[in-house]
């Protein structure tokens, strides 16, 4: 474990201490509870890695039946016709609105394919660490963790069709079975990207030379890497 | 705009003592160590090493934030109680509410109730809890008052439950359920569907103002 975080700081757990994750209040490690806000403390969440890969693992099963089951069936009078998750975007593609379907295959198949790859991806990395590599990986897992839940829209889509359309003989639209397992999946990868504790990433690949002189505090907002050695402003 | 977030130390050696932890936060991010001052109302404090924003107060924000929540949740009763949207087509009506939506996996199949029940806590339930459990938090700090027992936990569960509160997907879905019928029939909107577009934007606003961090500091004073 390296001390100096290459900013002229130091982590909380190299100080002997440890950060709420809820609220930021610092402690003594030996502490359990926040008292600031009621949170559980922990220097690292116990078992981050393995809950990751679990609950991504589980998210990946899910979403092996989801793409093979129907999604949606419509029932006319002339004929019943069922469409998997991708099916139903080409369709909206082809005969419908191309961009709401673009929509709809981006939140569908590009949304959770990219998140199983980007959280391997990063699980991956900060098991090889190197330097400077944090700041990425970092943006990478805040990405995932914001984007993942709007996955979830197509399940929306189908549960307000299947409710709205019931005109008697004309015109039906019933879920399939995929919805239940791509909701499932959603679920599921959600979990795996709030079980990564952060502070990992950090910890494994910004493990700059001690003594960095980096300054920090007059840190530019407009420009979200750390400022260059050179630029420091306000000694600590 | 400044960052006020200083790094903490220089060395393990110099580590701050025990006693001022309390002017300390660590980034819940990366685990930097920062010194961050009382900042004024709208200031903001960025983390040096990964630039999370560690506290940005607002003036006002308690009042703000209880105000916001107070309209969605009136928005959601009227949401869950009146009809979403409507479609004709060939001399045929149909209608559905919000619940039905919800509903319409457990009625195909009893193997998708889960669903149902997981799209019922998504679109409805986890944003109420969310919302009566701000209320419950922020309100004695938006009136000047102590905050009521179990503030914190309350809090804490607003704030947990912040991703799985879908209610602006939810909208989105909706939308593009409308792209799908358009062809099909006749849409009509329902006052639900006002009500629950309004909400969305009451919700987004109230996010948007909200920070975590700095409502801890303000709750643990007000103590």
């Amino acid at each position: 474990m390296t001390a100096q975080t290459g900013h002229g700081g130091i982590t909380a757990r190299a100080a002997g201490l440890v950060g709420c994750l809820r609220c930021g209040r610092v402690f003594p490690k030996e502490r359990a509870v926040c008292t600031r806000c009621g949170a559980r403390l922990h220097s690292r969440l116990p078992d981050s890695i393995q809950r990751v890969w679990a609950w991504w693992l589980a998210g990946l099963v899910a979403y092996v039946p989801a793409n093979l089951y129907p999604m949606m069936i419509t029932e006319t009078v002339t004929e019943t016709y069922s469409s998997t998750i991708v099916g139903g975007a080409v369709d909206l593609i082809s005969y419908g609105d191309p961009f709401v379907g673009i929509v709809v295959l981006l939140a569908s198949l590009a949304i959770p394919v990219g998140k199983f790859v980007a959280i391997a991806w990063v699980m991956l990395a900060i098991r090889r660490a190197r330097e400077g590599h944090a700041h990425r990986l970092h943006q990478l897992y805040e990405a995932v963790e914001f984007i993942g839940r709007w996955s979830m829209i197509d399940v929306f889509v189908v549960a307000i069709l299947a409710a709205l359309v019931h005109l008697g003989q004309v015109a039906g639209i019933v879920p399939g079975l995929a919805a239940i397992c791509f909701g499932t999946s959603v679920i599921f990868t959600m979990l795996s990207a709030i079980s990564l504790d952060p502070r990992l990433i950090w910890d494994a690949t910004d493990p700059l030379p001690a003594g960095g002189a980096r300054a920090a505090a007059a840190h530019d907002p407009a420009h979200p890497m750390p400022p260059r050695a050179g630029q420091r402003t306000h000694p600590t | 705009m400044t960052d006020h977030a200083a790094p903490a130390g220089q060395d393990p050696s110099s580590a701050p003592h025990h006693a001022d932890l309390s002017g300390l936060v660590a980034c819940p991010q990366c685990d930097l160590l920062n010194r961050v001052p009382q900042l004024a109302d709208g200031a903001r404090a960025r983390c040096p090493r990964c630039g999370t924003v560690l506290l940005a107060p607002r003036a006002g924000a308690a009042a703000t934030i209880v105000a916001l929540a107070m309209g969605a949740l009136v928005l959601m009763v009227v949401a869950v109680s009146f009809p979403f949207l409507a479609i004709d087509a060939s001399g045929l009506h149909s209608e559905a509410s919000v619940i039905d939506a919800a509903l319409s996996f457990a009625e195909a199949s009893g193997r998708m109730a889960p669903l149902s029940v997981i799209v019922a806590a998504l679109i409805v339930v986890l944003p109420v809890t969310r919302l009566v459990a701000l209320i419950y938090a922020l309100w004695p700090l938006a009136a000047g008052r102590r905050p009521r027992a179990h503030a914190a936990a309350a809090f804490r569960l607003a704030m947990r439950l912040r991703p799985w509160a879908m209610a602006e997907i939810f909208i989105i879905g909706v939308a593009v359920a409308l792209v799908k019928v358009a062809s099909l029939a006749q849409v009509g909107f329902g006052p639900s569907f006002w009500a629950f577009v309004a909400l969305v934007v009451l919700v987004a606003a109230k996010d948007t103002i909200l920070c975590e961090r700095s409502l801890w500091r303000a709750l643990e004073t007000a103590r």
